[in-house]
């Protein structure tokens, strides 16, 4: 049940009230559609991605397409595709805390056009800003013409593990900051008010009161980062070049390649690894409501 | 009581952009006393009360406490403990947790905390709700623990901001009295926020009325109720007839073409006043000749009485009786000259912001 929990924690949690009264049951027909669109276009794509991944091409029962994780080129892509999620998850929440917290405490007026810029970039292509990215940082790029106009040393992170972790917070930063920002400011000013009346500096106030608050705003941030950027193909195809191969461009090239019964498999890894990771995070979480002091 | 002067305001004024909320109040609470701020909402209570916890800072103006200026000393540096409107407990936090928030702050021992934690429970009859979460208690069960971890802290002064506005009235009349045994055993002051007028009037040693960031009156709940100083706290504190009238001279006061006597002097002669008649102090007794007579327009069962409006001299009377007078029936008005408060019409500018704004 720990999936349900990080699922309520990013769409805010379902009031209570929310039994079905008369009136309403009359208008569940409402409901097809988003059922239809369910099954057809998540449900079964999912069944089929389990049932290829767990077949051969002669349709025999196989754990071999998931057991070519061992493969030392796969394992490698996997581990690479961890690190470099993990660390620019880590990089996001550390970017983005100070900021929702800056934004929170903000006026009004002026916080509303803060989070603006902060979403305005995900109104461009998420494809374009990538390769805006890839003209940045180019040998001949134009961060490098500027430090050479400057007569500074030149640098070379184009097609290395540092572009990448690059272009996965730049792409994915708003996704940490909008949750965490939400938590923060639905804290009643109050409730800190009422830690400082009762003796709490500004730094005790932080951290027993402001932070353990907002912790479920930081782990659907952390879901929402590290998530795509496990297996996203897209920012290391275009910022690392052919050297650097995640598990998200081994699984593409699969089904590129027609092989959809590895794809499949090597998918399954990664959404295990995902569940799993999920469900560490969300057991901290829990511990950590219980055992503050 | 003893008459120490604890907190001592001074000259304080804040405003919020252009809205001037507080202007050049002054203000004292004594040792041990229970003191209300009362007022409409908008009024500055709140505003008062937040100064004194050093939620807000004053635009101008001092605060003293015990002789010490503390205008400019942040909330944990002050030896008062606040209890938020709507209790602010810490929702990740149980019951215990809650109530030791202070206490392990201040590093006080384990076994204190424990001490303190049962004691506080016991205070507030809570007593076993120790690893409950604050979400499964009800409104006033969060209430009293909202209490509870404030008073383990010895605060030399407790201040409420509305504590009981989200109880109803039931729970609201039982926290009253439990308030007021909890001032009495602890023997602490009080500064209590309100804009319910029975509550001021039930627990409180001294009320302060509050207007538009003007002190009205200051007084006993006696005094507020019985002789207010302006027409603004008689419509204010309960309900009243508040009719302009002309002072003919002393101890006699022409209400609506009427000579009533009363027992107020000093006011000179043919001067224009406001004169309070509670609606519980006008008998309706058969029409004579000298009295006013009116008519019975409406009449409502209120449960301890009737309430009756009666037209006369051109002014509707509010009445309260347990003697019924049914609609249509003609009824002569009498009211006994103690009962009978005389109030100067407002002059200053100052003044006319305390004219009724509701």
């Amino acid at each position: 049940m720990q999936l349900k929990n990080i699922l309520n924690h990013q769409v805010h949690k379902p009031s209570k009230q929310s039994h079905f009264n008369p009136r309403m049951k009359k208008m569940k027909w409402l409901t097809f559609p988003y059922i239809i669109w369910m099954i057809g276009f998540i449900i079964l794509p999912l069944i089929m991605i389990v049932y290829y991944g767990l077949t051969t091409k002669t349709g025999g029962f196989t754990f071999e397409n998931i057991l070519l994780i061992n493969d030392p080129i796969n394992r490698k892509a996997l581990i690479l595709a961890l690190q470099l999620s993990l660390i620019s998850t880590i990089i996001c929440l550390l970017l983005a805390y100070p900021l929702a917290m800056i934004l929170s405490n903000a006026k009004m007026s002026s916080n509303n056009f803060i989070v603006l810029i902060i979403i305005l970039p995900m109104w461009m292509n998420f494809l374009l800003r990538t390769i805006a990215w890839q003209n940045i940082l180019e040998r001949t790029g134009i961060l490098n013409r500027i430090l050479d106009f400057l007569h500074l040393p030149t640098l070379n992170i184009i097609n290395t593990p540092a572009a990448i972790i690059l272009g996965m917070v730049y792409n994915f930063l708003p996704f940490m900051v909008l949750p965490i920002y939400n938590v923060l400011i639905k804290i009643d000013k109050d409730v800190i008010n009422a830690a400082r009346d009762l003796g709490a500096n500004s730094t005790l106030t932080f951290l027993k009161i402001i932070l353990p608050l907002s912790i479920p705003g930081v782990i659907s941030g952390i879901t929402m980062v590290f998530v795509p950027s496990l297996t996203t193909f897209v920012i290391s195809t275009i910022l690392g070049g052919s050297k650097i191969v995640l598990i998200g461009n081994v699984i593409e090239q699969q089904f590129r390649l027609g092989n959809w019964h590895t794809g499949s498999g090597l998918s399954l890894v990664l959404m295990i690894f995902i569940l799993f990771s999920m469900a560490v995070i969300s057991k901290y979480d829990k511990e950590s409501e219980g055992n503050l002091w | 009581m003893t008459q120490n002067k604890l907190i001592n305001l001074c000259n304080i004024t804040k405003s919020y952009g252009d809205t001037l909320v507080l202007d050049d109040l002054n203000l004292y609470i004594r040792e041990n006393e229970f003191l209300t701020l009362l007022g409409p909402s908008g009024c500055g209570k709140t505003t008062t009360l937040r100064i004194i916890g050093g939620f807000e800072n004053p635009d101008r103006g001092n605060v003293i406490f015990e002789g010490k200026d503390i205008t400019k000393l942040p909330p944990n540096e002050r030896q008062l403990n606040t209890v938020f409107q709507k209790y602010a407990l810490f929702n990740h936090m149980t019951i215990a947790e809650n109530i030791a928030f202070g206490l392990k702050i201040k590093k006080k021992s384990k076994a204190y905390i424990q001490d303190k934690i049962k004691y506080a429970l016991k205070l507030v009859n809570l007593d076993g709700y120790e690893n409950r979460m604050p979400n499964s208690l009800s409104g006033g069960q969060q209430q009293r623990i909202a209490i509870a971890r404030a008073i383990v802290n010895e605060p030399k002064v407790l201040l409420l901001d509305e504590p009981l506005g989200a109880l109803d009235l039931k729970l609201r009349q039982d926290m009253q009295y439990e308030l007021i045994r909890l001032k009495n055993e602890l023997g602490i002051t009080f500064i209590y926020v309100t804009h319910d007028q029975e509550e001021a009037l039930t627990m409180s040693d001294t009320i302060v009325v509050m207007n538009q960031g003007y002190i009205q009156q200051i007084g006993t709940p006696e005094d507020i109720y019985n002789e207010p100083q302006n027409a603004f706290v008689a419509d204010f504190i309960g309900e009243s007839n508040i009719i302009a009238a002309t002072m003919v001279e002393d101890r006699l006061v022409n209400i609506l073409g009427t000579n009533f006597p009363c027992v107020d002097t000093g006011f000179g002669r043919n001067k224009p006043v406001d004169v309070v008649i509670r609606p519980e102090d006008i008998d309706l007794v058969e029409p004579e000749e000298d009295i006013i007579t009116g008519v019975v327009t409406s009449l409502i069962f209120k449960g301890v009485h009737y309430e009756m409006e009666v037209l006369a001299n051109g002014h509707e009377w509010l009445v309260h009786s347990t003697d019924l007078s049914p609609v249509g029936s003609k009824v002569g008005i009498k009211v006994d000259p103690f009962d009978i408060q005389i109030m100067n019409k407002p002059e200053s500018e100052d003044e006319q912001a305390t004219e009724i704004v509701e």
